[in-house]
This record gives C-alpha cells, sequence and structure tokens, in this order.
C-alpha cells in the first residue's frame, strides 16, 4: 500500500481525454496492420506466380521432349548383309580367358556389318523413289539405330533371316520438322531437311508411318553427339546417382557424428569454438571453391580419375558436410533438456541419454536436413565443372570410378548445344527430370518427418 | 560405513555466519545423507556458501526458501546433477552412507540408480507407459526375464498410485496423461530402480489442488522405503508432508528442525518473517 501512495499515476492526458485518445489512435494502428498484411501477401503472390510461371514454362516446352518421332519399319535380318561366323560358345576344355578373346573377335566381326543397309533396305520398301535419293534414305532414321539392330543380332543370332516390324528413331531433324519447331515457309537453303525429305516425312508422317512416341531414349541412352535423337540422360542420371550415394554414405553419417559431437560431449573451449566458426564459415564457402579444391587435391594429389563421380561425390560431400552438421546441431539443441535429466536422473550413462533418448527425437529433424542437404548437392553444377564433369561422356558408368556426367551439367551441355529447335526441348525434359528427383526427395524428407515425429 | 544405528549428533554451533540449530529427531534414525561445508559455485558466482546438514532415513525433508535460494542447487548436489551444468564447481563432501559421493571409484551412474530424482515438470520419456517405467531397470539390467520386468512395472506404478488408471493402457505414450498422472508416472519411474532416497524438485508446483493432495499422499506411503528430500514453495505441503523443514536464504541454510518447531516456534528472525509472510 505505501508503495502506492508514494508514487501516484503521473499522467499527461487528463483521464477524462484517454479513452478519446485511444479510439483516435485506432484507425492510424489498424490502417498499418491492413498495409502490413496486404503487403505480405502481395509478396507470396507474386512468388507464387513467378514459380507458377517457371514450372508453366518448363513444362510446356519439355513435356513434349518425352514424346519423339520414330518410324515404324520391318527390318529384314537379311543373311547376305550379315555374314558373321556362328557365335562362339564357351568349349570345355577351353580356358575363360581363350573364350573372351574368340568372343570379342567375333563381337568385332559384328560390328563390320552395315546395319544401315537393313534399315535403307526396309525404307526403299515404303518409298517408291528411294533409290533416286540415297543420301537422303541413310538420313531418315537417326544414326544411333543401327547400333540397336547390332545389338539385337549379338543377343541372339539366331534373328537374322526373319522380320520383325521396329519403331526406329528418326532423325532429330525430322522431330523438329513434324514438331513446328522450324519455320517451314523457310526457303530451301535455310532449312535443315531437304525438299525431297520434307516431302518424304510428310507422307510417312500422313500415312502413320512416322508417329509420336514415348521416347524411351531419354532415359535409356547415354548422351550422344553422332546420333542426336537417341541422346539420353542415363549416363547423367547414373553419374548423379552414384554422386548421391557417396554423400550419403559419407557426408551424412559424418556430419551427424561430428555434430552429435561438438553439440553433446565436445568441452566449451577456444578450440570448439574455432571449430563451430569455422563450421559456419564452411557452408559460406562458393561452391566453385570446393570445385578448384577436388581438382587440384583429389585429381591432382590422390591421383582420383577425372571426371568420375567418386571424386564429384567426395567434392559434392564436403559441401554438404556443413550444412548437415548445422541442421543436426540445431535439432539437437531444441530437444527439451528436460528429456536429458530425466535419463540422467535414472543413472542412465551420457552416451545413452543421448543414444536412447535425444537421438530418437532429433531423426526426423536429422533426417530433414540431411536429405535437403542431398538435394542441394544433387542440384550443384559448379564444382562439377572444374573436376572434369562437364565433358562429354557417351557411356553409361558402371561404377563410381568410371566418367560420368551429371544431371545438372548435362542440362548446361545441352541448353548449349548448336541444334537449338531440337535440344531446347530436351534441356527441358532433363530440368523436369532433375525438379522431380528434388519434389521427390523433399517428398521423402517431409514424409520421414511426419513418420518420426513425435510429441512431448 | 557408519554402522547404521549410530548416533549422529550435529555440532550445535557451526562457524558460518548463522547459527543453524538442528533438533535431533525424536526416534533414533540413522544419518542417510551427511553434507558438509558444501559450496556451489556457477562460474564466479557463488550460489551455495557452505551447506551442513544430515539427512536421516526413511524421513522427510523440505527445503523452503525463496526464489534463487539456492534450495534446488543443493538438492541437485546429492545426486550430482550439477555435474551436467557447464561451469558448476562444488566443493565441500556429501556422505551418502558414509561414503563420499565424489569419491572416484564411485561412478556417478551408481550414486543415481541410489538416489533418485524427481524434476519440477513432469518429464516422462515420449515413450509407452511400460517403457517409461521399464527404462531403468533395463537399464541397469534388474531384469533378466520379461515376467520380471511385467513384475517392477507394475508393483512400481502400484506403488505410485497409478496401476489402476494405467493398467489397461500400458502401451500408449506416458505423454498422454493429465500432469498429475505423468508426475506419478516419473515417481514410479524412479522407484523402479529401487532407490534409497528420492529427490523431489519442487514436484507438485506445475499441479493442480487435486493432483498435488494425490502427490502428497503418495510421498506419505513413500516415506516408509524411501528417504525423500522435497523442495517446495508451497509452505503448507512442506507443513503436511515432512517430518523436518530446512529454511534457505541467499545460498545459506538458516534454519532447519522439526517441521512443526520451524513453523510453530522459529528460532532465526528470517525464518519467521519468510513464514509468516513478509518476504519471499
Amino acid at each position: 500500500m505505501t508503495i502506492i501512495a508514494e508514487n501516484p499515476i503521473k499522467t499527461v492526458v487528463h483521464p477524462s481525454l484517454v479513452q478519446q485518445k485511444v479510439v483516435a489512435s485506432l484507425s492510424r494502428r489498424h490502417r498499418k496492420e491492413k498495409l502490413f498484411r496486404r503487403t505480405g501477401l502481395l509478396a507470396v503472390l507474386i512468388s507464387l506466380a513467378l514459380v507458377a510461371v517457371l514450372f508453366i514454362n518448363i513444362f510446356s516446352k519439355g513435356m513434349p521432349a518425352f514424346w519423339q518421332s520414330a518410324i515404324t519399319l520391318d527390318i529384314y535380318f537379311d543373311p547376305k548383309i550379315i555374314k558373321i561366323p556362328e557365335k562362339p560358345q564357351q568349349q570345355a576344355d577351353e580356358s575363360e580367358n581363350d573364350f573372351r578373346q574368340r568372343y570379342l573377335a567375333w563381337q568385332t566381326e559384328v560390328g563390320f556389318v552395315n546395319f544401315n543397309r537393313l534399315i535403307t533396305d526396309s525404307l526403299q520398301k515404303i518409298l517408291p523413289d528411294a533409290t533416286k535419293h540415297r543420301r537422303d534414305l541413310a538420313r531418315v532414321v537417326t544414326s544411333g539405330e543401327r547400333f540397336a539392330l547390332r545389338d539385337m543380332v549379338v543377343a541372339d543370332p539366331a534373328i537374322i533371316g526373319q522380320t520383325r516390324t521396329l519403331h526406329l528413331l528418326t532423325d532429330a531433324n525430322i522431330d523438329v520438322w513434324l514438331k513446328g519447331n522450324i519455320d517451314r515457309s523457310l526457303p530451301d537453303e535455310q532449312q535443315q531437311l531437304s525438299p525431297k525429305m520434307r516431302q518424304w516425312v510428310d507422307q510417312l508422317a500422313a500415312d502413320g508411318v512416322i508417329q509420336n512416341r514415348f521416347s524411351l531414349a531419354l532415359f535409356m541412352n547415354p548422351d550422344s553427339r553422332s546420333s542426336l535423337a537417341s541422346a539420353g540422360l542415363a549416363g547423367a542420371f547414373m553419374g548423379s546417382f552414384y554422386m548421391m550415394l557417396v554423400v550419403i554414405l559419407l557426408a551424412v553419417p559424418m556430419g551427424v557424428a561430428a555434430a552429435i559431437y561438438l553439440e553433446e560431449f565436445a568441452p566449451r573451449n577456444k578450440i570448439t569454438d574455432l571449430v563451430e566458426v569455422n563450421i559456419n564459415n564452411l557452408a559460406a564457402v562458393p561452391s566453385i571453391v570446393f570445385g578448384l579444391l577436388g581438382a587440384s587435391v583429389l585429381i591432382g594429389w590422390f591421383n582420383l580419375p577425372m571426371s568420375a563421380p567418386i571424386v564429384g561425390g567426395l567434392v559434392l560431400s564436403l559441401m554438404t558436410l556443413p550444412t548437415v552438421i548445422i541442421a543436426t546441431r540445431s535439432t539437437l539443441k531444441a530437444i527439451p533438456p528436460s528429456i536429458r535429466q530425466a535419463a540422467l536422473g535414472l543413472g542412465a550413462s551420457k552416451m545413452q541419454a543421448i543414444f536412447h533418448h535425444v537421438l530418437p527425437l532429433a531423426i526426423p529433424g536429422i533426417l530433414t536436413g540431411a536429405i535437403l542437404g542431398v538435394a542441394q548437392a544433387l542440384g550443384e553444377t559448379a564444382p562439377l565443372l572444374l573436376i572434369g564433369m562437364k565433358s562429354f561422356v557417351a557411356s553409361i558408368p558402371a561404377s563410381p570410378f568410371e566418367q560420368a556426367s551429371a544431371l545438372p551439367v548435362q542440362i548446361y551441355l545441352w541448353q548449349g548445344n548448336e541444334l537449338r529447335n531440337f535440344f531446347e526441348a530436351r534441356t527441358s525434359a532433363a530440368i523436369i527430370v532433375l525438379l522431380m528427383m528434388m519434389i521427390s526427395l523433399n517428398g521423402l524428407a517431409i514424409w520421414l518427418r511426419k513418420k518420426y515425429e513425435k510429441r512431448w | 560405513m557408519r554402522s547404521a544405528g549410530s548416533r549422529h549428533v550435529l555440532p550445535a554451533q557451526t562457524d558460518f555466519n548463522f547459527n543453524v540449530t538442528d533438533k535431533q529427531m525424536s526416534n533414533s534414525a540413522p544419518v542417510k545423507i551427511s553434507a558438509k561445508d558444501v559450496k556451489v559455485f556457477y562460474g564466479d558466482n557463488q550460489a551455495l556458501h557452505g551447506i551442513s546438514m544430515d539427512v536421516y532415513q526413511n524421513e522427510v525433508i523440505s527445503f523452503i526458501g525463496p526464489s534463487g535460494c539456492g534450495k534446488s542447487t543443493f538438492l541437485r548436489c546429492m545426486n550430482r546433477m550439477n555435474d551436467t551444468i557447464e561451469h558448476c564447481r562444488v566443493t565441500g563432501s556429501i556422505l551418502l552412507d558414509g561414503r563420499d559421493i565424489h569419491e572416484p571409484a564411485l561412478d556417478v551412474v551408481q550414486l543415481r540408480a541410489q538416489v533418485g530424482m524427481v524434476f519440477q515438470k513432469p518429464n516422462p520419456f515420449p515413450k509407452s507407459i511400460y517403457e517409461n517405467i521399464a527404462y531403468g531397470p533395463k537399464l541397469h539390467g534388474l531384469a533378466e526375464r520379461k515376467a520380471d520386468l511385467d513384475d517392477i512395472v507394475e508393483s512400481s506404478l502400484r506403488r505410485a498410485g497409478l496401476w489402476n488408471e494405467v493398467k489397461d493402457r500400458l502401451d500408449q505414450p506416458g505423454t498422454g496423461l493429465s500432469g498429475g498422472q505423468q508426475q506419478r508416472l516419473c515417481i514410479a519411474r524412479s522407484i523402479a530402480v529401487s532407490p534409497e532416497v528420492i529427490l523431489m524438485d519442487e514436484p507438485c508446483s506445475a499441479l493442480d489442488p487435486i493432483a498435488t493432495s494425490i502427490i502428497e499422499e503418495l510421498i506419505d506411503e513413500l516415506k516408509q522405503n524411501f528417504t525423500i528430500v522435497i523442495v517446495t514453495h508451497n509452505m503448507q505441503q512442506a507443513a503436511r508432508v515432512s517430518d523436518r523443514t530446512a529454511f534457505f536464504h541467499l545460498g545459506n541454510l538458516i534454519e532447519i528442525g522439526n517441521t512443526n518447531d520451524l513453523f510453530t516456534n522459529p528460532q532465526q528472525k528470517r525464518t519467521e518473517d519468510y513464514i509468516t509472510g513478509r518476504y519471499g
């Protein structure tokens, strides 16, 4: 009581005016609040609209690339053209090495066969004036398809002498022509196809011989420069896959272990402070610097192979490590200390308290951090350019030590291809594939978080 | 080890700033915990200025005092929970059954199995009720067979007066219980490892009056088997549940004595001021 008596309330405004003042200030406050809300809403709408524009643009450009012009031909595997000895079988008394040599010799023999003749012979049957335009005739089907025919023979020589109905990819320029990606009114010298070819293609398309078919090549083939229509993502996809494998096996366990040690066990002193500052700095290092590191240390000193997913994976692991550590630490920090105390109070050792109680609660957060880190690594391009992964690789890597490209790098390479009107759609299709992988990784993160989330 | 029946006489006069009088309990209970000149520092900040007291076997002793007086800090010294706080330093000696709890040969895990703790806010693990109770016994290997574990869980829950309420939903999360039930679950959890002493740090401060009275009854029953040290802000609670009461102020033990005496006839002016509500 005494306190109030000694300190009477001193006001500038007379009590009778207080209500008036409050009412007067209300409208101003409401106006400000409304303005703030509208600004926020506007910002959200603008960013959503931009994302929508991006997606519509990419999807409208990229979706057509998933379907590609293919010609349906009856291919007669003519024994007169395919003159090869019998496929070698391993003899009982033959060593593995001898057999392999014999088999390789046979494969070389098969390689000398002119499989293009099979295709042109078949085309001649449906194009009456074909003989006069041999040069054009050889260009209807994309050049890579002869290897598909060769592979069929290698897989099963019994096919020789038979006729098979096959869907073969047409040349990239035919695809461009039929999809209307080139102006049909352009003069002949500016057209990519000869007048005869254009006439054939329109006729074959009208007859239903050339159709738009779902493009398996995009998913099954590696990149190609000689047969553009059969250029695919498989090599880049496997390269990215191996790199993600390295990142998941290396960066995630190392990052989580480092975070647990730093957060729960390490003493707080100058050294750990220094480590902490450097981890945060590492997260801010431009990714291209990691690429330089990979080029000079991993390739230069340790003599790891160039353009190999193992090097890319190591570089990306270094880049992802700080992200995983920071995410894991903040998750561990957020676990209420009461859980630790409960376990410690029962006589659990520090490690038991952490592994039995803290980590299970932290798992959703750790997984989210790790997956987002991996997704970030998946989309990273700059460091890969410096370790040789932007070179053209026409094979699908069978191990992380073989040369490969990566999805984002493939996008970069296709984006720069000279045959713009074919590769623009292919580039967008590759972006769609990459985006789908990102979205599924993020979806996985959300699902895991929901699954392991516990309330306390 | 101090023999169980020996009479332990506190010094009537101590060398601290304040006269600490401790009336010998009427019965001749053996000393369970004996603290001598315990000082606690948080960095440069001294939180306890030399506390000496004895806790007798199977008694309920409550610590009262205004916020920040060091009663919880002293409580946490008894099972070395202060070890988990960084920059926290404890000096002096605390003997449990005559053995120094700071001696290197004594593992803190062993100590905490002997001296259990119940916290201010109910903190069940986000696991099933069964798992909550079974965790401690599993940790210390107290049950070899599943049936033994079931027995421990049931008897712990029974002693905490929770069995009838949860027996049909042992597999449901402990966090789904009401606040009072959660706190009894935590008490059952600490009983499950058969400690000798149970430390309770304001166990009812987050509970409503009905849940509080249930816990108070529980404390009364537990006293037959355990030594209970309870920190409370609620003086009525201290008066209701405890045999003896210790009053702390600014990191000093001002007065300790039989609860009745301390509340009806305090020896120190400050104790009197506090219990009559003049500050705190």
